[in-house]
């Protein structure tokens, strides 16, 4: 069905299609309208999942594990500092291996407060053993909210699944959004280690360091394995309903002499960059990168100039995109530092990244002098 | 102390400050700063409060202020006020954090603080609702309240964190509420006082959270006390004392409907939740006026 909705209201429209058992989650900005959303479909009786008003984020996910472990589908939404005041809970939905779901709106973190959009947030949930996807349109959102489930519960990933989508500039955003059916899309969840009063067992209590490490190097299995699922579930996704999705978004890549790389939604303005290179003759191609865990094989970037566009930063050694995508490629970038606590990023000033560009520098947009 | 004129003239919530018109978070802030004066701290968690102060480098407080995470202003304030001490500094240091600050997301760090004896005064306001994210519940929310995150009225009720306050002992508590200024002036003089925690839980009225037009925040809060639904008492090493405003409530109290038909989250309130409502303020005025004779 086509309507016109936020990148936020996307996301609860994918929810209530879902329908999962239980949802958990706390008000912040800019999530707070998939909250709100949320809270109306099931007071309406539009959504039978039922909804626990927790009083933090730290009791939002603590909420999602203990229903995700009896079996039951859950979800949650949070951004900024509700994710990492959620932080410890988040490993244990990883550890646990529970195939929760949840929507993080990206935003900056304080001090001092500010509410605009960047990705530090997400990425500091980087080495938890969650999957990460960073969308760029409504459409996109709620695709992603969707097939997250299938991917989570997958039996061979079992980890929980974050869908980012960036603050204001698409959780507020109108676009146009065609929603589903979603029928046996998304099979019913069976959870291989649910909690069964027939068959009792312990969790999540003392573990040795044979066995931890085990479990450990269990997780970093079943996240290589993921890559396999994931490209199964877009593949069928795109032969069900028609919209396709990968690793990356590439736009005039094959040709491309220069590739600028980001995430979210300054993915989608650097399409509009390149077509305005292409139009002064500069071969330029962009890449946006969809999924952050796993990370995507990148080797299309090999033997090209590269500028990467991070909404982010890692104090003290760089943008974290540009930091993981040298660690593969091997080979110098020019790393923009950009859209930090919402800065506003044009695509005239990222066709201007990648004519100004300096490879194996890192710049400072808007800061004066920082080459 | 009994007329305004003796309330200092100088002012520390200044003109310039963002909070919605009518709004009795700012007006509550404005006495209880002129109370503690300038050799004050403010710590503010998350809240409508981040907000009216200003947007960086402007602040609209004319006192040091220190932003701090949600849930965390009691913490935080612990170690303020014991840097202070051990400095040998009389700094009065105050917690300033809205309802879900308190009763929700902040309750445990609250809860150590009071435990530990820290030498700080509390302060809730509360405007029964999430104010800074646009009025979801809390746990203040009064039961059959429409918030966003309950559109056709609170199922739960709210949650007594007075009760939870007086079970940690401390040497002085007290309710207030913005429209009785004097009054909230006092007890923030009289907390400030005493060494070690105080707790001061200030209700107020929110003109877009609560729906009712600004000009009536003074009355709406007016109408709480005399209606029952909130009742003035302070308690001072555990001894009750309750205001002259709501003795007189409790021996002849408005209508409830006269508070709550002016407010559109109330509208359309389940008559049995209003009974309910009824049935509970007269069991709180028998509990508090027993604790009272006993103390
Ligand atoms: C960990 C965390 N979760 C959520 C938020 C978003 N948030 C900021 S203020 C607020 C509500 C504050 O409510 P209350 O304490 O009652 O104060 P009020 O806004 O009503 O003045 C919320 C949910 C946040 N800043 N941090
Ligand atoms: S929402 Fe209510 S409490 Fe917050 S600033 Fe406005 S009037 Fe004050
Ligand atoms: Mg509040």
């Amino acid at each position: 069905m086509k309507k016109i909705a936020t990148g936020n209201k996307a996301v609860a429209e994918a929810v209530k299609q879902i329908v999962p058992d239980v949802v958990a989650a706390y008000p912040i900005t800019p999530q707070t309208e998939i909250v709100e959303q949320i809270a109306e479909f099931v007071t309406g009786g539009e959504l039978k999942s039922r909804y626990i008003p927790v009083e933090s984020e730290h009791s939002a996910m603590a909420a999602c594990i203990g229903a995700s472990i009896t079996g039951a589908r859950t979800f949650t939404a949070t951004s900024s500092h509700g994710l990492l005041y959620m932080h410890e809970m988040t490993n244990w939905a990883a550890g646990a291996r529970l195939p929760v779901v949840m929507a993080n709106v990206n935003r900056s973190i304080g001090p001092g407060w500010n509410i605009w959009a960047e990705h530090t947030d997400a990425l500091q949930e980087r080495d938890t053993g969650w999957l990460q996807v960073y969308v760029s349109t409504v459409q996109e959102a709620y695709d992603a909210t969707i097939m997250a489930f299938r991917i989570a519960e997958h039996h061979d990933v079992l980890l929980p699944v974050m869908v980012n989508l960036d603050g204001f500039v698409l959780s507020h955003l109108m676009q146009p959004l065609d929603t589903i059916e979603v029928g046996d899309f998304i099979p019913p969840l069976s959870l291989p280690h649910a909690i069964d009063t027939n068959n009792p067992a312990g969790y999540g209590g003392l573990t040795g360091t044979d066995q931890h490490f085990l479990m450990r190097w269990d997780m970093e299995r079943s996240i290589r394995d993921s890559v396999k699922v994931i490209e199964e579930t877009e593949k069928e996704f795109a032969r069900r309903f028609g919209r396709e999705y990968g690793f990356t978004e590439n736009y005039q890549c094959d040709d491309a002499e220069v590739i600028v790389v980001a995430m979210g939604t300054l993915g989608k303005e650097m399409e509009v960059a390149v077509d305005l290179l292409r139009k002064e003759g500069v071969k330029a191609g962009s890449l946006r990168i969809r999924w952050l865990r796993p990370f995507p094989n990148l080797s299309i970037l090999k033997g090209k100039e590269v500028v990467i566009i991070d909404r982010d930063y890692s104090f003290g050694r760089g943008g974290v995109l540009a930091t993981e995508i040298v660690a593969q490629t091997k080979e110098d970038v020019f790393s923009v530092i950009a859209g930090l606590g919402g800065q506003e990023v044009t695509y005239d000033d990222i066709a201007d990244f990648v004519r100004k560009r300096q490879v194996g520098k890192e710049f400072w947009f808007g800061v004066k002098d920082n080459v | 102390m009994d007329t305004i004129a003796e309330i200092p003239k100088e002012e520390y919530v200044l003109k310039c400050s963002s909070a919605c018109a009518g709004c009795s978070d700012s007006l509550a802030l404005r006495y209880v700063l002129k109370a503690a004066g300038p050799d004050t701290v403010l710590v503010i968690p998350a809240c409508c409060t981040s907000v009216i102060q200003g947007i960086y480098p402007n602040t609209a407080f004319n006192v040091p202020v220190y932003n701090i995470a949600f849930g965390a202003a009691a913490a935080c304030a612990s170690g303020m006020s014991n840097a202070f001490r051990a400095a040998g500094k009389k700094t009065n240091v105050i917690v300033y954090a809205g309802d879900g600050g308190t009763l929700d997301i902040g309750i445990q760090a609250m809860s150590g603080a009071f435990e530990r004896g820290t030498d700080f005064l509390y302060i809730c306001y509360d405007n029964e609702a999430y104010g800074n994210t646009g009025m979801q519940r809390s746990g203040a929310t009064p039961l059959g309240a429409k918030t966003t995150t309950t559109p056709t009225g609170k199922t739960d009720f709210k949650k007594d964190i007075d009760g939870i306050i007086a079970a940690h002992n401390p040497p002085y508590m007290a309710t207030a509420a913005a429209a009785y200024p004097q009054d909230l002036f006092k007890k923030v003089q009289k907390a400030l006082s005493f060494r070690g925690p105080s707790f001061i839980h200030v209700l107020a009225p929110c003109p877009p959270g609560w729906r009712y037009s600004t000009e009536k925040t003074v009355e709406m809060g007016k109408l709480a006390v005399k209606s029952g639904i909130w009742v003035l008492y302070e308690r001072e090493y555990g001894k009750l004392t309750m205001g002259a405003q709501s003795k007189v409530a409790m021996k002849k109290p408005i209508p409830l409907e006269d508070y709550l038909s002016p407010q559109g989250r109330f509208k359309g309130i389940d008559p049995k939740n209003v009974e309910i409502l009824k049935q509970r303020i007269q069991k709180n005025f028998a509990k508090l006026s027993a604790e009272e004779a006993a103390s």
